[in-house]
C-alpha cells in the first residue's frame, strides 16, 4: 500500500510540510488534518495550519524487527512526539545519539526517505525527527 | 426482554496447522459447536464469521458465505465481521444483537485465522493494518512497536518494570500447560522472558503473542428456548463495545485503553454488577502490557498498579481474580479472528465446570475482553451459567 503512487502524491503536503488543521472554536490543532473537529464536530471551525517543526518525545521504542519494507532499517527508533502546538504524531527518530532518545527530549523535523517497499514502484519521502543538539 | 445464551461450543487446537487450510479449520470448529449444541444445521437461521485479514493471509475475502458453504448451511444469511483483532468478539456481539432484536432465535458464530500461509514480514504487514496505515505502518511502526510505546509510557508514568510485564507471560504459559488446545505447552521463567531478545523495546519476544492458526465457534440461542433444549446454557448477561482513534498519537493517554474503560463500564451497568463480582476473565493479552492495561481499565486493580498486582499472583489460577486461565493469547495462541470466540468458548467451559485441570473454583460469572488494534476497538462480554433442561 505504501508504494501506491496516487497515495504518495496525495500526501505531499502532509508528509513533506506537516500540513494539518486547527479548530478555531476549541483551539485544538490536528495532524493529520481532520474533516471535522473531534470535540466540536459541526460547531467547530477548521482552518488549514502548518504544524510546528519541533516537539518533545512522549514515548519511544527501538525496533529490532521491522515489517516488510523496513527489514534493512533495523534497528530503528519510533516515537510519539508532541509538537509545540500539542498535536501529536508518530515518527521515526534518526541521526541522533541513542542515549539522547528519551521521554522529554526535544526533537526537530527532518526530510527523509521513508521506504521503498516496492522495488519497482515510487519511493516514499516524508518527515522523520532528530534530537535537537 | 429477550436474552441470549450460548448452547454449543467448538474450538480447534491452536498452533501451526501446516496440514489444514482456513476452510478446514473453521469447518472443524463449526461442526463441533453444532454437534455439542445437540441441534441440526437446519435449526440455524443466520451466521456471523469473524476474520481479521483473510485477504492478506490467504487471499480470500467473502468468508461469511464461505463458512456457511463449508458447514452446509446455505442459504442462510452469512456475514463477515471485521474489527481487526476484535473481529471474533464483534462477530459474537453481532449475533447477540441479531437474537436480541427478535429477528432470529438461533445463530452460529465463527472466528478463524490462517496465519502461517505467509512469511513473518507479510504477517507483520497484515497485522499492522490493525493500526493506522497512513500514519503508523507507513513509518515502519510494527504492531509490537505500538504496544511498546504504550508499555514505555506506563513504565514511565507508574514505575512498571519489565520483570512485572514478564510475569504475565510466565503465568499465561503456566496456564496453557493445563489447556490441551493451547499452542504452547512449555513453562517459562521470568529469566527466559528477560533473555528472549527485544522486538521493540521494552517488549521482548516472549512478551508477544505468537502467529497462530485456529478457529472457534459458538451457537447462540434465545434464552427461553435455550433452557428448553440445552442442559447447561450459558447466558450472555451483557455485551458492550467501544471505539477510540485508530492511531495512538490521537489519544489523550498512552498508558490506558479508553475503549476498554468505556466498554467495561457499560457492560457492568447493563448486568448490574461490578468488577468485584467477576470470578474469572479472559482478556486480550496480545502483548504482556496489554493484559496490564486490560485489568486496570476493567477495574480488577487500580490504574498503574497492574504490574505489581500481576507479579503478586492476584491474577493466577488460584488468585483473587484468575485472568487468562486458558493460557490467553500468549500461551494458547492468537489466531486473530478466532480469539474473541475462543475466549467465549473458555468462559462457557469454566461456567459449566468442564475446564478440567484449569477449572476456576465456584466460577459463576466470567468476563471476556477482546481488543482491536492498539485499542481502537474493545468488545466485552459478561457470561453466567443458566439452569437448563433436566
Amino acid at each position: 500500500m505504501n508504494g501506491s503512487l496516487p497515495l504518495i502524491w496525495r500526501k505531499f503536503g502532509e508528509r513533506y510540510d506537516l500540513d494539518g488543521n486547527f479548530c478555531e472554536t476549541c483551539k485544538t490543532a490536528y495532524f493529520p488534518a481532520r474533516a471535522v473537529c473531534q470535540k466540536c464536530r459541526r460547531k467547530g471551525k477548521l482552518v488549514a495550519q502548518k504544524m510546528p517543526k519541533t516537539g518533545t518525545i512522549i514515548s519511544f521504542t527501538e525496533l529490532s524487527a521491522g515489517p516488510a519494507g523496513f527489514e534493512h532499517e533495523v534497528p530503528y527508533f519510533i516515537a510519539i512526539i508532541e509538537l509545540e502546538n500539542k498535536a501529536r504524531l508518530l515518527s521515526q527518530i534518526v541521526d541522533s545519539e541513542k542515549e539522547k532518545i528519551k521521554i522529554g527530549t526535544k526533537v526537530e523535523k527532518v526530510f527523509r526517505k521513508i521506504s521503498d517497499i516496492d522495488p519497482e514502484g515510487p519511493i516514499a519521502y516524508g518527515y522523520k525527527f532528530k534530537v535537537v543538539d | 426482554m429477550r436474552n441470549v445464551s450460548i448452547i454449543g461450543v467448538g474450538c480447534t487446537k491452536f498452533g501451526e496447522h501446516w496440514e489444514k487450510s482456513f476452510r478446514q479449520l473453521i469447518a472443524e470448529a463449526g461442526i463441533e459447536a453444532i454437534l455439542s449444541a445437540g441441534i441440526e444445521g437446519k435449526d440455524i437461521e443466520a451466521l456471523y464469521g469473524g476474520s481479521m485479514a483473510s485477504g492478506r493471509f490467504i487471499g480470500q475475502e467473502h468468508i461469511g458465505a464461505l463458512i456457511a458453504d463449508q458447514l452446509g448451511l446455505n442459504p442462510i444469511p452469512a456475514t463477515r465481521v471485521e474489527n481487526a483483532c476484535a473481529s471474533g468478539g464483534t462477530a459474537l456481539r453481532s449475533g447477540y444483537m441479531a437474537i436480541k432484536s427478535g429477528e432470529y432465535d438461533m445463530v452460529a458464530i465463527g472466528g478463524v485465522e490462517k496465519m502461517t500461509d505467509v512469511g513473518v514480514e507479510d504477517a507483520a504487514i497484515a497485522l499492522g493494518g490493525a493500526g493506522d496505515q497512513e500514519t503508523e505502518l507507513f513509518h515502519g511502526a510494527s504492531f509490537p512497536a505500538l504496544y511498546a510505546l504504550m508499555a514505555r509510557a506506563h513504565m514511565n508514568e507508574f514505575g512498571t518494570t519489565e520483570e512485572q510485564l514478564a510475569t504475565v507471560s510466565v503465568k499465561n504459559h503456566h496456564n496453557a500447560m493445563l489447556n490441551p488446545k493451547a499452542q504452547f505447552h512449555r513453562e517459562i521463567t521470568i529469566e527466559n522472558v528477560m533473555n528472549s531478545g527485544y522486538i521493540a523495546t521494552p517488549l521482548k519476544l516472549l512478551d508477544c503473542s505468537p502467529i497462530t492458526d485456529g478457529a472457534a465457534a459458538v451457537i447462540l440461542c434465545e434464552s427461553e428456548k435455550a433452557r428448553e433444549i440445552c442442559e447447561n446454557p450459558v447466558e450472555i448477561i451483557a455485551s458492550a463495545q467501544a471505539s477510540d482513534t485508530l492511531a495512538l498519537a490521537g489519544r489523550k493517554s498512552l498508558s490506558e485503553i479508553m475503549a476498554t474503560k468505556v466498554a467495561a463500564k457499560n457492560a457492568f451497568e447493563k448486568a448490574k454488577i461490578t468488577a468485584k463480582d467477576v470470578d474469572f476473565a479472559e482478556v486480550h493479552d496480545c502483548f504482556t502490557i496489554a493484559e496490564i492495561l486490560a485489568i486496570e481499565a476493567i477495574g480488577f486493580c487500580e490504574k498503574g498498579k497492574g504490574g505489581k498486582f500481576t507479579a503478586d499472583g492476584n491474577t493466577a489460577l488460584n488468585g483473587e481474580i484468575p485472568v487468562n486461565v486458558s493460557g490467553g493469547l500468549k500461551g494458547k495462541g492468537h489466531p486473530v479472528g478466532a480469539t474473541g470466540i475462543a475466549q467465549a468458548v473458555e468462559a462457557v467451559l469454566q461456567l459449566r465446570g468442564q475446564a478440567e485441570k484449569r477449572q476456576v473454583k465456584d466460577a459463576k460469572i466470567g468476563l471476556t475482553h477482546n481488543v482491536g488494534g492498539s485499542g481502537a476497538t474493545c468488545v466485552l462480554h459478561l457470561l453466567k451459567a443458566l439452569e437448563g433442561k433436566k
